[in-house]
């Protein structure tokens, strides 16, 4: 993955928006949160493979950005990326990562469903 | 009935950092060990450091180190096909029949497995839930005795001093290599300890939850 630059991911957006896409998103604070620090919760939520299409789509920020995308029925909206790759299978894929690398989000889109 | 080690936590990695220095020592008797492996750790926040996989790339490669760990350590392994975070969700009953069919195959004579509610991850819960439930569901004539692995913070208040503790100094060098195997996974925190001048010398609680690797005898 590389450093998200917002004019590429922005176009790489619209090249999927109007079609039936898959949607892959999550956000974690990990499963040990609790574990190495009393004051903290465990907070996570993960969906694989919803099918949606959406009409409009934005990348917003600096340095770490949201992404949201308005879909036929509602929204679907990501904070924190930072990093963001066009795959060999041609699926977007974005996530934020903490200092020391830990994937702190992700949002993925693709045209087949993801494995 | 010869001796036979089944391994059952659900992550790569899990085997390198609970118990490689156990396996290491059943293997130098020539006990064979097989692992069964609960997922690929898809879900894993670690991504390296500097990180160098995505979330559709980790399994792939979580599965690599696996077998790299696997191949240091001399044991046989056998995926199971659960998805990371998700293995509490699953029927118990069914995990717990397939584990015991392919424990039957096996017949081991010990199981090595998270302790139910002791285990911090949901994974480790529930992946020590089912293969408890396996090994109560065979004969008792063919039941092995079951090590369970408390980690939390709380554990000796509540269930008592563990009744097996290994100190695995003589095996650390390749406990490490076990849990380097884990690229993806360990680069970040064993920097730490190789950075240290002084790796022997250390006291620090993460070198002690490495050296003694501590365990409960599961009672049916």
């Amino acid at each position: 993955m590389e450093t998200i630059q917002i004019d590429h991911v922005q176009k790489a957006l619209e090249d999927l928006a109007h079609k039936d896409v898959y949607i892959h998103l999550e956000t974690t604070n990990g499963a040990y949160a609790r574990h190495f620090d009393s004051n903290a919760y465990n907070v996570g939520a993960f969906i694989r493979n919803a099918q949606v299409k959406y009409t409009q789509a934005k990348i917003i920020g600096h340095e770490s950005y949201r992404v949201g995308l308005k879909t036929q029925l509602g929204w679907i909206y990501a904070e924190g990326l930072t990093d963001w790759e066009l795959d060999d299978q041609g699926r977007l894929l974005m996530a934020g990562h903490d200092n020391e690398g830990r994937l702190m989000v992700a949002l993925e889109i693709s045209e087949t469903p993801f494995k | 009935m010869g001796q036979h080690v089944a391994i059952i936590l659900p992550h790569p990695d899990d085997e390198a950092f609970g118990c490689s220095g156990t396996i290491l020592e059943f293997r130098e008797k020539d006990i064979p060990v097989t692992y069964f492996c609960g997922t690929l750790g898809e879900m894993g926040r670690n991504m390296g450091s500097p990180f160098f996989a995505n979330r559709e790339t980790l399994p792939e490669i979580r599965k690599e180190e696996l077998q790299d760990a696997c191949k240091e350590l001399d044991i046989n392994l056998e995926m199971l096909g659960y998805r990371d975070k998700t293995l509490e969700f699953e029927d118990r009953n069914e995990v717990a029949k397939d584990l015991k069919q392919r424990l039957e195959e096996i017949e081991p004579s010990l199981v090595i497995t998270f302790y139910p509610g002791h285990a911090v991850h949901p994974d480790h819960d529930a992946m020590g839930a089912a293969a408890i439930k396996a090994v109560e569901m065979m004969d008792e004539s063919k039941r092995p005795e079951v090590w369970a692995k408390a980690i939390t913070h709380n554990r000796r208040e509540l269930l008592g001093e563990p009744d097996i503790v290994r100190d695995v100094e003589d095996y650390f060098e390749g406990k490490m290599r076990a849990i380097e195997a884990h690229r993806s996974q360990a680069e970040g925190m064993m920097k730490q300890f190789r950075d240290s001048p002084n790796l022997k010398e250390i006291n620090s609680e993460g070198r002690k939850l490495l050296k003694y690797e501590e365990f409960y005898k599961w009672t049916f």
